[in-house]
This record gives C-alpha cells, structure tokens and sequence, in this order.
C-alpha cells in the first residue's frame, strides 16, 4: 500500500489539513502551472460522475499533466467480470497516481491497498468523498477567514449523506457548534452525535430550517425522494428543506450557503443571485483543492 | 478429577484444553471457527449442559492440543465470556479469559451488502472500535456493526 493515498478525511491530521489548504490557496493564486509534467494521472470512474471527474480533470491538465481512464465502467473489462484488483494492478503498470471513482463502499480503500502506486478516492459508493470535504474545508476557511469557532447549520439529508458526515469528522478539529436541521427519517445517525459528545462538540437538532440568525455556514443537502419508505413523508416534508431568498434576510452578512451540488429544489433558484449563495464557486474551489491533493499524493509539494 | 459437587457430564482429560461456559446456540459456531472438524486429535463436545452460570452452556474438550491466544481470540465475538482451561495431567494448570483482539481478520462478514468485501474476494478485517460492548468498524467499506448484527464467515 501507498502511504500517500487519500481514501479517507480521517487518513488527514489536522496539520495535514491545514497544510492542504494553504496550497490550494497558492494553486487558486496561481493555477497553471507544470508540476505534473511528464506524469500520467489515471481516472477510474466505474459509475458516471461528471462534476467530480471534470474537477479532476481539469485540476490535472492545469498542471500539464496527462489523464488516461474511462467514465464508465461498462465500457471497460469488468463488464467482462474483471475483478477490482486486476483492473487496479494493471494500471498501477501504467500512470503514477489512480483517482477512483466506485459504485461499492470502501472499493477506494482496496484499491489503495493492491496498487503500489498512491490512490485517490474519488468516492466510494456512500462512504467516503474525501476531496469533497477539503474543497468545503477550503470554501469555508476562504469566506470565513478561520475554520475555528463557527456555527455550522447542516440541512437535509444528514442520515444517508457523506458529505455532512465527512464535514463533521473534519471540523471536530477546530470547535465548531452544530446544528442539525432534518425530517425524522433523515436524521444525523447516533455514531456521529456520539462522536460530537465525545469530542465535547456542542450540537443541536431541529425538524424545521427557521432560525438560521447565528449561522456562519448553512451547508445544505439534497433530500432525496427514493430514500423515504413513505411517500406521503416525503410529500409533507420536501417544501420545508427548500432555501427561499426571503429566508436569508436575517442572517448574518459573512454567512454562506454551501452545497455540494447537484442542487434539484432544495435551494430556491431565487437565492442564487444573493452575494450569500456560495456553491458555484465552492466547485470552482474544488479545482484547487484537488491540486493540492494530486500533487501531495505524488510528493510533489 | 472428579469434581463430586457438580457431577461429571463429560469425561475428563489428560492434556489439553477445555473451553467451557460457551453459550448453546454458540457452541457450533466455536467449533467452526477453530476449525476443529480438521483436527485428528480426541475431541469432546457436550452441548445445553447445566451451568450455575448462565443456565445452560456448551463444553469443548480438546485432547493434546493447545492454542495459541490469536488463535483462540477468534470466539472472543461470539462467546466472549467462555473460559479458557489448559490441563496438564488432569489438572487445570492454567485458567483464561477469552481477549477481544483490536483487529479481527477473515472471521467475520461486513454486514452492509454493498461492501467491497461481500463483492470482490476480499479477505474482511475489522477494528474493534468498542470492546465491552463487542462493536467493531469495517476497515473497507468503515461501517460500525455491533454484536447482535455480526456474521461469522
């Protein structure tokens, strides 16, 4: 295994964090760059994931390195029942750093373990999206000035979704205040309110996304309809997860909307004019972010 | 030795190792686990006996065999209360608690269907996040799995 890899936000310090962030500050400062010269990056996207792969992408090209891959995995061998491994092994022979992208839970891990070059997890079925998580790190330390000591209000889907779940392991470093904004059938699982009272992390839970006054970061996730057992429940509750531009009237004026994206209701799109609406260029952050992660990976920074 | 007090069910050995205070509806899976179906050696195994402890238990006795503690940690999931005897001349020369291990390696199942573990030939390892309570964490797909949800392989 390569003890470069990044398969898990927990596989960072907080130093290497923080270290992280401040080289995607120098990449946003300058982005292109020729850092990865003469390197072969490969992107093993086994399901689609546009966004996440045009981020990588783009970040790789913009330090003049060279992408091979595939963007689906019907197109390669193990539509032929190649297994994970073999696929792995075989472009371990080929590029200096595999991002994977994997329809299966902890698929990113196994791979890091059987390629003998570093691995990058571009997200492993709902586990982990441990990029994603640093280009919300670096969106808020960006608009916040600090990662310390802030409110962070999290919306929607906070059982299923990784990205909040990831978010909380990374900001446990810095003394954040929680509150966990979801429907009865979408609420932040016991393991992780259990890890926020063990941390000492205070946290509170609301049904209704109301009093967002004292927010610094309202990160906002989609509720998905497929994840209800009841339709009805999912028909009484998916109006009050959605975001109006008139609800951001008493917030404060350094607070941001954050989302990872794709956005389907859940913010109006009457915020999107609103200086306070952030999640577009949270992706743009993405690019940075991710250049920083490629070239630590590969040693390069 | 003839233990007068609470009658002898099953016969006593010379050397060897007695696993006792397993849990009936464990006591197969023990077997399973130490693979003792592949042994030659004399093996006793005596199931729903009376237990002062926990009502009825289950009783293995090994004849001439010894194990070592990785090897015998492996039950700790399933019986983590059974004790551990090794005779040496039909004397208990030795007693041991069963030690949960901090990983556990190819013993037991990933719980979550879309594991990389329950789809690829992965060979399954788990931390032991919680041991009083016998929880453990999927190194793979890092999903928690307590003791009433864990599959033995």
């Amino acid at each position: 295994m390569n003890k470069r890899s990044f398969v898990s936000i927990t596989d960072y310090s907080k130093e290497k964090m923080l270290k992280i962030l401040d080289y995607a500050a120098e990449f946003e400062a300058n982005p292109n760059r020729d850092t990865l010269a003469n390197k072969v990056v490969a992107t093993l996207f086994f399901e689609p994931s546009t966004r996440t792969k045009l981020s990588f992408e783009t970040a790789i090209n913009r330090l003049g390195g060279k992408v091979i891959g595939f963007s689906d995995a019907s197109t390669t061998s193990s539509s032929k029942g190649e297994s994970l491994k073999d696929t792995i092994v075989m472009v371990s022979n080929y590029a200096d750093l595999i991002v994977i992208r994997h329809p299966l839970d902890g698929a990113a891990r196994y791979a890091s373990e059987v390629a003998d070059i570093p691995v990058i997890n571009a997200g492993d079925g709902s586990n982990q999206h441990p990029t994603q998580t640093m280009l919300d790190l670096y969106s808020i330390k960006k608009t916040q000035g600090t990662l310390e000591n802030l409110n962070i209000v999290m919306v929607g889907d906070l059982k299923y979704g990784r990205t909040v779940h990831s978010l909380l392991m990374a900001m446990s470093h810095f003394n954040p205040s929680f509150t966990f904004i979801a429907p009865d059938e979408l609420k932040m699982p016991d393991e992780y309110k259990q890890f926020c009272y063990e941390k000492g992390i205070k946290y509170h839970e609301e049904s209704e996304l109301k009093d967002i006054s004292n927010a610094d970061i309202l990160y906002m996730t989609r509720v998905q309809k497929e994840r209800f057992q009841d339709i009805i429940e999912y028909e009484k509750v998916k109006n009050i997860y959605t975001l109006r531009n008139k609800m951001l009237d008493n917030t404060k004026p350094t607070m941001r909307v954050l989302h990872p994206l794709p956005r389907v209701n859940e913010i109006d799109t009457d915020v999107d004019a609103n200086e306070k609406a952030y999640y577009f260029k949270q992706a743009k952050n993405g690019v940075f972010a991710r250049q920083a992660i490629i070239c630590d990976a590969l040693g390069l920074i | 030795m003839l233990d007068k007090k609470k009658g002898l069910v099953v016969v006593a050995i010379e050397n060897g190792t007695v696993i006792d205070q397993i849990p009936p509806d464990k006591l197969f899976k023990v077997v399973s686990i130490l693979n003792l179906d592949t042994l030659d050696c004399q093996i006793t195994v005596g199931n729903n006996l009376k237990s002062n402890k926990i009502g009825t238990k289950g009783i293995i006795k090994i004849t001439g065999k010894y194990f070592e503690p990785s090897v015998i940690n492996k039950i700790a999931l399933i019986a983590p209360n059974a004790k551990l005897n090794i005779i040496k001349d039909y004397q208990v020369i030795e007693k041991r608690n069963i030690d949960i291990p901090d990983e556990i390696n190819n013993i037991i199942r990933c719980a979550n269907p879309k594991c990389i573990t329950n789809n690829e030939p992965v060979e399954t390892l788990f931390h032991v996040i919680d041991k009083e309570n016998v929880k453990v964490k999927c190194h793979y797909c890092e999903r928690s799995i307590s003791q009433e949800s864990i599959i033995m392989k």
